[in-house]
């Protein structure tokens, strides 16, 4: 930007942003896990009203097309040239078309697992293996709970070979932090065995 | 005037999309959530038909901001910035930055400083 204005802050250079996406079953430790590492701010987003599918009945309101969700977004600052977002994917699977726009040019995803009911994360990893989003799936570890091996949850979700499994505590700050770093470590490990197979 | 079952838990007052005039999609593109917005100008010209909410936008964006963040600090709906900033850049009062195609590899040197950022948190 070539301004003259002596009032706008430096060279107002455009920021990197990256979009990391916080998925997994309701009650996971979404929020606490973006609430941790993160200046965690909600945003209004759209639910768009599907209509004929919808158990609400539209009748006389035919023209609403959309409604407002709230979802949970956090951002770390890395430097002033680099941000991170992270975006608390919305449970329900009627908000499946909110994660295409979110995993779009996403930098990958945390499949928060929590192991009283390790189907919830099903749908969340079938959803990244079909779009080829690189994911890690980070264990969240109540206090009283059983812990399972992270090998054995890999075997239990049948991953595959080289997807990390980590156990953490999503209130962590630190923790919640190594996962995010295990996240991008991961990626970049991915995109240094694809260059190599080119 | 103050309103005693008018508060933060009853919702807002007008609903999101009486701001757009009920467009629910912005006339030209899409903007990605992660796109910077900048202003052009530091003050809105008079004369343009804008709202209070474009003046927000503006001020917002007076520094690059991301779309996520314009919505979430002037509490609009992400539908509802994206029709207005698509009458901005109509109306040429903001320069848009769509971040880079999502075909696009991540950069391993930026990856290398996330990881550090991360690090140093």
């Amino acid at each position: 930007m070539d301004s003259v204005r002596s009032d706008r802050n430096g060279s107002s250079r455009i920021p990197v942003a990256l979009k990391i996406l916080i998925a997994g079953g309701f009650g996971a430790g979404k929020t606490t896990m973006v609430g941790s590492v993160s200046e965690i701010r909600p945003l209004q987003t759209e639910e768009i009203l599907t209509g004929a599918e919808g158990a609400d009945d539209v009748s006389g309101v035919e023209g609403k097309t959309t409604t407002t969700v709230t979802m949970d977004f956090g951002r770390i600052t890395i430097t002033d040239d680099l941000q991170l977002y992270l975006f608390g994917t919305p449970g329900q699977d009627r908000f499946w078309f909110l994660w295409d726009e979110l995993s779009q040019g996403a930098l990958g995803a945390v499949v928060l697992a929590d192991t009283r009911r390790l189907a919830d994360c099903f749908p969340s990893i079938d959803y990244f293996e079909q779009r080829g989003t690189p994911f890690v799936v980070a264990v969240n570890c109540f206090d009283e709970q059983h812990r399972f091996a992270p090998e054995a949850v890999a075997r239990a979700l049948d991953l595959d070979p080289g997807v990390p499994v980590v156990l953490f505590d999503a209130r962590d700050q630190v923790a919640a932090r190594n996962v995010l770093i295990e996240l991008v470590e991961y990626v970049a490990r991915r995109q240094l065995t694809a260059a190599g197979r080119r | 005037m103050t309103h005693d079952w008018l508060d933060n838990d009853a919702g807002p007052v007008v609903r999101p999309y009486a701001m757009t005039q009920g467009r629910v999609a912005p006339a030209d593109c899409d903007f990605d959530l992660v796109a910077f917005v900048v202003a052009t100008v530091p003050d809105m010209p008079p004369g343009q038909h804008l709202q209070p909410e474009h003046h927000a936008i503006v001020a917002a964006a007076w520094e690059p901001i991301s779309v996520v963040e314009l919505a979430s600090q002037l509490d609009l709906a992400l539908g509802v910035v994206r029709v207005l900033l698509g009458d901005l850049r109509s109306a040429g009062l903001i320069s848009l930055y769509e971040p880079p195609a999502a075909s696009q590899p991540h950069d391993v040197d930026v990856l290398k400083a996330v990881v550090n950022g991360l690090r140093a948190l």
